[in-house]
Formats: structure tokens, sequence, C-alpha cells
């Protein structure tokens, strides 16, 4: 009863509500044979993964994680698939022999790395006043915009040429233009 | 009081495996996508976490997090294009049925 009313705090109890959400959607994205409702759960774990950074108090890549992905990533996801497949239509069945595979394949990773992790023994910090700090945008900017030490000016760079490079390149796939020529 | 560091490393591990539970068992193109999101996800909240838990005078962790955010949103843009083009030469894009590059 103890070891109960200890982890019932209001912070733990969002984080269970978060997970179970995290984890049922995720298992039915990856399960359900629809390929348009395996976005739409995409969609949902995303999302509450974003609440998850709200849980930590980090608001600013909680906003980017809504953003990027809720907001770009699966509109991008819910284009391509309309654009390829016909609504509703299934994906084909996938034989009982690769699903054991598969989950035996899973499950073994996820014995190894649970018992690595509960191996490893973690301390926790109970001076927890650190841990709900919130990181205001300042300090943010100048991380992102600096040049010292814990500073990231140059990957944000590098970053915008990766982007701008990337946007090139798929216009240049997506359009095809020597097959239109030849025609 | 705060959730456990472990708490998280447990879902973020469990993520992660569904997300390769999925890139195994998918044949879809866009399904296996959609499970290598899962996967990055996964990791990126145990960047976020560590940073929080591990580290929190320093933001490193956090700005990985963000560029793998960055990353994802490119990568997912060029696979899309590419999905786009074989689904277009090829009209199917199950991995069973694409067995040439060139035609």
């Amino acid at each position: 009863m103890e070891f109960l009313t200890a982890y019932l705090t209001a912070n733990n109890i969002i984080f269970f509500i978060l997970a179970a959400i995290i984890l049922v959607f995720g298992f039915l994205s990856v399960t359900t044979t629809k390929i348009l409702r395996a976005a739409t759960y995409l969609f949902f774990v995303l999302f509450a993964i974003a609440g998850l950074y709200l849980l930590l108090s980090y608001e600013f890549i909680a906003a980017v994680q809504l953003s990027v992905y809720a907001g770009g990533i699966v509109v991008l996801l819910v284009f391509a698939i309309l654009l390829v497949k016909n609504l509703g239509e299934e994906t084909e069945k996938v034989s009982c022999q690769k699903k054991l595979v598969s989950a035996i394949a899973a499950i073994s990773g996820v014995v190894i790395s649970l018992v690595t992790l509960f191996g490893f023994g973690f301390q926790n910090n109970e001076s927890a006043d650190e841990l709900t700090a919130n990181v205001n945008m300042e300090t943010i900017g100048q991380t992102l915009m600096g040049v010292d030490k814990y500073q990231y000016l140059l990957p944000f760079e590098a970053a915008s040429v990766f982007l701008l490079a990337c946007i090139i390149g798929s216009v240049v796939v997506a359009t095809n233009l020597k097959k239109e020529d030849k025609k | 009081m705060n959730v456990p560091v472990e708490f998280y490393l447990v879902l973020s591990t469990l993520l992660f495996f569904i997300g390769v539970y999925g890139f195994i068992v998918r044949k879809n193109l866009i399904g296996i996508l959609m499970s290598i999101e899962l996967i990055l996800n996964a990791v990126n909240i145990n960047f976020v976490v560590f940073n929080r838990f591990l580290f929190p005078e320093k933001l490193e962790g956090y700005m990985y997090g963000l560029f793998v955010i960055i990353v994802a949103a490119a990568e997912t843009t060029v696979a899309i294009a590419i999905i786009i083009n074989v689904y277009r030469n090829m009209k199917n894009i199950d991995v069973d049925s694409i067995k040439e590059l060139k035609n």
C-alpha cells in the first residue's frame, strides 16, 4: 500500500496516461492493416510525446515536436498515402511466420535492453528543484546562435544548408523530368 | 516528486522495439517510414530525458533532440519523394515487388 501511494503523485499519473497512449497507439500503428489509420495512430503517438516533453518542462522542444512532427510530417505522410494508394485500400496480409520472427526479434531486444537498464542502477536526484526549472527562450537562442563551448551555431547553419539541399533533392526526385522530356 | 528516470527509459525502450517490429513486419514503404519515425522518437525521448536528469544546466541533449527532429523531417521529405517516384515507375510500393533498380 505504501508503495502504491508513493507512486501516485500527479506527475506520475500524467506520465502513466501519456505512456499508455504512446504504447497503445504505437502498437496499433504498426499492426493495423489500413495504412491511413496507421498514420492517424502515429499522430496520436507524436502528440503524446510532445506531452512528455511538457512534463519535463521543456516547452520549446514540445512546440517543435508539435509543429514539425504532428503538424508537418504526419500531414506529409497522409498526402503521400492519398497520392499513392486508393483510400481505404488494405496492405497485404503478413504471414504468421514473419510476424513470429519479428516478434521474437523485438521481444529479445526489449529483454536485453531492460536487463542492461535495470542492471545499471540509476541514482535518482532527490533535490528536484533543478529538474523542474524552465529553460527560457533567451538561453535557447543564445545556445543556438553562439560559437563558444556548448553553443551550436555551426550545426544550426549546417542544418539550414541541409534542409535546402533536401528541398531541391526531393523536388528533383519527385518531378521526374527526364521521362516527360522524352514524351 | 518527479517521475523516476527509469520510467522514461522503459517507455522509450518499448517504443523503440515497437518501431523495430513494425520495420520488420511491414511490406508497405510508407509503413516502414512510419516505423522509422517511431524509432527516431524513442531515441529523442532518451536524449531529452538524459539531458534533464543528468546534465540539466547545459542544453546538450536538448539541442541534439532538436537537430534529430530537423534531420527526421528532411529524411521524411526525401523518402516520400522517392516513394512517389517508385510508385510512378512501378505502380506499387510493396517492398517484395520492387526488384530492379534500373528499368
